[in-house]
């Protein structure tokens, strides 16, 4: 165990290693560098900037040397735990992280939990009554959660929110909560908006979970260890339970490394069509006002974010699946 | 995106034979199925499609959107980017065939005016559909000027007002009075497109990629895993963004247009590289493959003649899957306007307008391209659907 631990986090490391490359090329994209862009958009608002700070902060970026050079400085920097600057919000990147972060995550979090706990008791039912009734609503809303795109998902919930019931459901608190300190009342506020994002990210996910969990329920459904415990005489709830579930759990595990890079990318879009305060709205501002650092440090953390999300269920994977753990052939 | 349905059970007709041929020599079995014994792959494929009612209704449905983008300029009633001030918000007017009038009925498509009113406090201007009011169509209606296929000046369309003049809005109008049918028409052009060329682009990369990974194998193969392994652990739409963001802000609609769909296919490509990977490595081990291997072709006529042809259709497969997969991509791109850019139409342009909710409370018709969106979606998951379960026609 300790061995396959140590190949993963190697892999992990190496992959972040990849990602930084891919988001530096990002940051560097945009014509001229960012000090120019920073002086320009000073200038635009009556600013002057004085010649030493220009100088101190080419310095401090390392934008006269060659690009090597400026990754590995702005690598060493985030190492440490530096982000770098945000011109636009005239703030160091971390401190505008510190804020928000904990927010994302909760969201992000209880939306992956929302989305297992409705989408595992449906795909057993789907495949335990194939072609009944409810197995055909779940194949159609299922077919649905693909079809529609997140933030169209929320405009429509807040159309009908807005419309029908008049409730406006953007934001995560009340405005009398926004700044408060967190207590019963700050966290009941919380409840009553938050689960309208929840619901929204969670439905493509658990869609595709379904679909997942039913098609390899049905694979185990029919094999033959199920007739005998069935002819032995256990009942069906015990049977299906105790065994083709487990098995078909398996491959469920698996797919939290491609379940959770779709939970990201739809939580940004969610988050911003409601307009939470979360860290996806910052990165859109970021993008649309090209302040690469600011955007490039967040892309880095949501890299981050899904890898080592990845790391968990390959970990609980090789936890429930000895064949894995053992490394032997045939076993993915 | 992986969808799986249940495979159809197997065609049991085609050249089976059950046990006990006593028959004489040179007779010919009676229960073997000769009628579709003979057919081609291709043939067979489309049996096994049409069997699959929801992909076929899906096919119309597609054909229909397509048919429209093709033909945008002739299906649009009004010039999508006329700007109208007069008919700002505009609540759409419904279609109505069969006309009533003193003298009895009649077939006379026409749709109702508009009255204004003001309302007294808040002096907001309301349309009311008045039923006096008849704007009656015609059809090949000569009216503004655009170019067929890009190419040939005309300015018949399919339906319009007979006066010019008079308001014509099936689907409403926008913040500025266009009309939102004709704009949903053009956006239709576009976003369909957008898909198109995006799996086209990812489709040579997949293929080239996929195709010497799984081929040659060896160090190349390990290599291009590793790559797509870590593409797929990236979330998709930050990584787009940063993308679509470092693009300059001066470049053309058309720039901008390629970049886009480049920077999709960018990403998109792994799936399909993935599939065409593994079907080469299945090939691989066939015999016939071996033999022409050991007959002498070179590498180019050993995939093109003898491998190619046995996986086309999978191929396609895994692209009509990921058509859909970009054109939502696009439409979320383009509504955080990160993607297309306003005097082009898109169905994730079009939405841009629809993202206040006091603007949803006015006028709620806005939200009409993604109906189309949805419907396009849903469609091609179910054509996809199908055409897996008819690509390999021979599986049992």
């Amino acid at each position: 165990m300790l061995n396959y631990l140590a190949r993963r986090l190697v892999t992990m490391i190496l992959t972040l290693l990849a990602l930084s490359v891919v988001v530096f090329v990002v940051i560097q994209l945009p014509p001229g560098d960012f000090v120019t862009s920073y002086i320009a958009s000073l200038s635009a608002a009556g600013e002057s900037v004085d010649q030493e700070t220009i100088i101190a902060l080419r310095d401090r970026y390392k934008l006269d040397s060659p690009v090597l050079v400026q990754y590995a400085a702005w690598l060493s920097d985030i190492l440490r735990g530096d982000f770098g600057y945000s011109f636009e919000m005239q703030r160091p990147v971390s401190e505008i992280f510190s804020q928000r972060i904990g927010i994302s995550l909760a969201v992000e979090l209880t939306a992956v939990i929302v989305m297992w706990a409705v989408s595992i008791p449906i795909g057993i039912y789907s495949a335990v009554n194939q072609y009944s009734v409810g197995d055909y609503i779940a194949t159609i809303l299922g077919f649905l959660g693909l079809a529609i795109p997140n933030f169209l998902f929320a405009l429509v919930l807040m159309y009908v929110c807005y419309n029908w019931f008049g409730v406006t459901i953007t934001g995560l608190f009340s405005a009398e909560y926004m700044n408060a300190r967190w207590s019963v009342d700050r966290f009941l506020d919380f409840a009553s908006h938050v689960w309208a994002p929840i619901l929204v990210i969670s439905t493509a996910g658990a869609a595709q979970l379904v679909r997942v969990l039913r098609a390899n329920l049905l694979d185990e459904l029919n094999k033959p260890y199920v007739l005998t415990a069935r002819a032995k005489g256990l009942t069906k709830r015990r049977l299906i339970w105790r065994y083709p579930v487990r098995v078909a759990m398996n491959p469920l595990v698996s797919t939290i490394g491609w379940v959770l890079p779709t939970v990201i990318s739809s939580s940004f879009v969610t988050a911003i069509v409601l307009n939470l305060p979360t860290l996806s709205p910052i990165l859109l501002r970021a993008l649309l006002s090209q302040d690469m650092y600011l955007a490039g440090a967040l892309i880095m953390f949501m890299g981050l974010l899904t890898l080592v999300g990845t790391l968990i269920s390959d970990l609980l994977l090789a936890w429930i699946d000895p064949r894995i753990r053992l490394g032997m052939v045939g076993a993915t | 995106m992986t969808l799986t349905t249940p495979a159809n059970s197997p065609d049991a007709r085609i050249g089976q034979v059950r046990d006990t041929p006593e028959l004489a020599v040179g007779e010919i079995d009676p229960r073997i199925d000769l009628t579709h014994g003979t057919e081609s792959q291709w043939q067979l494929i489309r049996r096994r499609f049409s069997k699959h009612r929801l992909a076929v209704v899906s096919l119309w449905i597609l054909s229909l959107f397509v048919f429209v983008a093709i033909f945008a300029g002739f299906v649009a009633p009004n010039d999508p980017g006329n700007v109208k001030a007069r008919y700002t918000y505009a609540p759409p007017q419904a279609l109505h065939f069969i006309d009533k009038t003193d003298e009895g009925w009649a077939f006379r498509p026409h749709v109702y005016g508009y009255t204004v009113e003001i309302e007294p406090e808040a002096l907001r201007r309301t349309f009311v559909i008045d039923e006096d009011k008849k704007i009656y169509l015609t059809f090949f209606k000569r009216s503004w000027e655009y170019k067929l296929f890009g190419l040939i000046p005309t300015d018949i369309h399919l339906i319009g007002p007979e006066r010019s003049r008079d308001p014509f809005y099936l689907f409403g109008a926008d913040r500025l009075g266009r009309d939102m049918f004709s704009r949903l028409v053009y956006g239709t052009q576009i976003s369909l497109s957008v898909g198109l060329v995006g799996v086209i682009m990812s489709l040579v990369l997949g293929v080239i990629i996929g195709g010497a990974a799984g081929y040659f194998g060896g160090w190349f193969d390990a290599v291009t895993q590793r790559a797509i392994e870590f593409l797929r652990s990236l979330p998709t739409i930050p990584l787009w963004m940063g993308l679509a963001a470092a693009m300059p802000s001066d470049w053309s609609p058309l720039q901008t247009y390629f970049a886009i769909t480049l920077i999709l296919s960018f990403l998109g490509w792994t799936e399909l590289a993935r599939v065409v990977r593994g079907r080469f490595l299945a090939l691989n081990g066939e015999d016939y493959v071996a033999a022409a291997r050991y007959d002498g072709c070179s590498h180019l006529r050993v995939i093109v003649r003898h491998m190619v042809p046995a996986f086309t259709s999978h191929i396609i497969t895994a692209a009509s899957l990921a058509v859909p997969a970009m054109i939502l991509a696009e439409t979320a791109l383009s509504f955080l306007g990160l993607g297309l850019q306003a005097p082009v139409i898109s169905w994730g342009v079009l939405l841009q307008e629809a993202q206040n909710i006091r603007t949803l409370a006015t006028a709620p018709w806005l939200l009409l391209p993604g109906a189309a969106i949805v419907i396009a979606v849903l469609a091609m998951n179910f054509i996809g659907d199908g055409l897996r379960d008819a690509a390999d026609p021979y599986a049992k």
